[in-house]
């Protein structure tokens, strides 16, 4: 269905709101800070969207649903950008979303943590090691796993209180 | 581009003030037509080394001997192959041939690969696997620290993207090394055995030539010399560490990242990750 009046990007920003990251449905696109940019040009919506880890292969299946889902709006012409920088970092992701991560049984991102990349071992050597708390129980009493989890942008924790493992959403 | 209606808008400057800073940023580089070739050629050593890599680490998937490690290392071989994409894209495009980053990585031959030596050494067990790792991380760190500061814009946000990524590379490389170096008689001798074959190969990281002084010159890149003591500490650190010995040998085998002499392995590489769009060009599903 053709509309002949373009949306406002305020309007864009909101339908945005309810597409889902592919990965972890319950938080959005724009919650998890991706969406860089609204805009329209010519009659064409375009939005530039970052990636979160470059080889994430969720990138294009949000491109994807971003598309379908502007198009279910009645949107025709949509153009995704794709934009390296500023690059993507968790500090993007939003405390309510963060609360909503928690929920779902994922850690959220330590805020601290983005800023000791290149630095995590030496950090670790100087006792600095990262708490997370287990999002099931709140105890601080947790291991790591691996600093590699079930997507790129996670780590596997275990809880020592609770015994349950999780996921933590590691910084960038 | 705004519209013709659009030019009687008053905000029409801004608008134009938008359109320009929404581009991709403009790097004087890209276009600069004495330093194509060099260019392009360095954008491909980068992408080939992270693509080869890549598949390499890649080949374990599945194989691993625990299931936390064979997650770890399909996502660093991921995380490689993205950034393959971002450095063989601006290759393409830098050359203006119409290539893009798959045309680079499945229609060249063995003879156009430019990826140090080491990267495409056979696996081995995962010690040996783990130690290639380390070594390359280690300079891949440094690399990538010194390119976020690049004079072209497209080079250093690729940088920047990958650096924090590598953060956590290296992080784990280091403290299995460390952890298999000193771990058992067994795991110490692999690991040992490891580090001496690879030394030769990742010595070929440090060499200087003419094409790197191109861009170094342009201020895009720093001599692989320059990255030596960095890649040095780091290693001495780890490897003290770990008990391991540094083998004293500066002999660095070189053609790869030239392209001039590969190893036998690259071919049989090449022959596995680019049968299908060799047998199917532009094949999709």
């Amino acid at each position: 269905m053709a509309t002949t009046t373009l949306p406002s990007t305020e309007q864009v920003w909101t339908w945005l709101a309810d597409v889902p990251d592919p990965e972890i449905p319950v938080i959005s696109v724009t919650d998890l800070g991706i969406v860089r940019d609204v805009r329209i040009e010519d009659e064409t919506v375009i939005v530039a969207v970052t990636p979160t880890y470059s080889g994430c292969p969720a990138t294009s299946i949000i491109e994807l649903d971003i598309e379908t889902a502007l198009a279910r709006q009645g949107v025709e012409k949509v153009r995704i950008e794709r934009r390296l920088s500023p690059s993507w970092t968790t500090d993007w992701i939003g405390d309510e979303a963060r609360e909503k991560l928690r929920q779902y049984g994922i850690a959220p991102p330590d805020r601290a943590g983005a800023s000791s990349a290149g630095t995590l071992r030496a950090s670790r050597l100087g006792g600095g090691e990262l708490t997370v708390a287990c999002p099931r129980c709140g105890s601080t009493e947790t291991e790591k796993v691996s600093q590699f989890g079930s997507t790129p942008c996670k780590a596997a924790y275990r809880c020592k209180s609770c015994l349950e493992p999780f996921d933590y959403f590691k910084c960038i | 581009m705004p519209s013709l209606p659009d030019m009687n808008a008053t905000d029409v400057v801004d608008m134009a003030r938008r359109a320009a800073e929404h581009q991709a940023p403009r790097d004087h580089h890209i276009h600069n037509e004495d330093l194509k070739p060099a260019l392009f050629e360095w954008l491909c050593r980068m992408g080939d080394s992270s693509l080869i890599l890549g598949h390499r680490v890649s080949e374990w998937c599945g194989h691993s001997p625990v299931l936390e490690e064979d997650i770890a290392l399909a996502n660093i071989a991921l995380d490689l192959i993205g950034h393959t994409q971002m450095w063989l894209g601006l290759a393409g495009e830098v050359e203006g041939k119409g290539r893009d980053a798959d045309a680079l990585a499945y229609r060249r031959d063995a003879a156009d690969f430019r990826n140090f030596l080491l990267v495409e050494k056979q696996n081995g067990d995962i010690g040996s696997t783990l130690m290639r790792q380390f070594l390359f991380d280690a300079w891949h760190i440094e690399r990538l620290r010194g390119l976020k500061g690049s004079s072209s814009e497209r080079v250093a946000e690729i940088a920047t993207k990958a650096f924090k990524e590598v953060s956590y590379h290296v992080d784990r490389s280091a403290d299995l090394v460390i952890r298999l170096g000193d771990g058992t008689d067994e795991s110490h001798r692999r690991m040992q055995k490891a580090l001496d074959s690879h030394w030769t190969y990742a010595n070929e990281m440090f060499t200087d030539d003419g094409l790197d002084e191109a861009v170094a010159e342009a201020g895009i890149a720093m001599r692989p010399s320059g990255l030596k003591p960095a890649w040095d500490a780091l290693v001495d650190e780890v490897l003290a560490e770990a008990t391991l010995t540094r083998p004293q040998n500066d002999f660095a085998r070189r053609g790869g990242k030239t392209g001039e002499r590969h190893t036998e392995h690259l071919g049989h590489i090449l022959a596995e990750m680019q049968f299908l769009q060799r047998a199917y060009p532009d094949a999709s599903w």
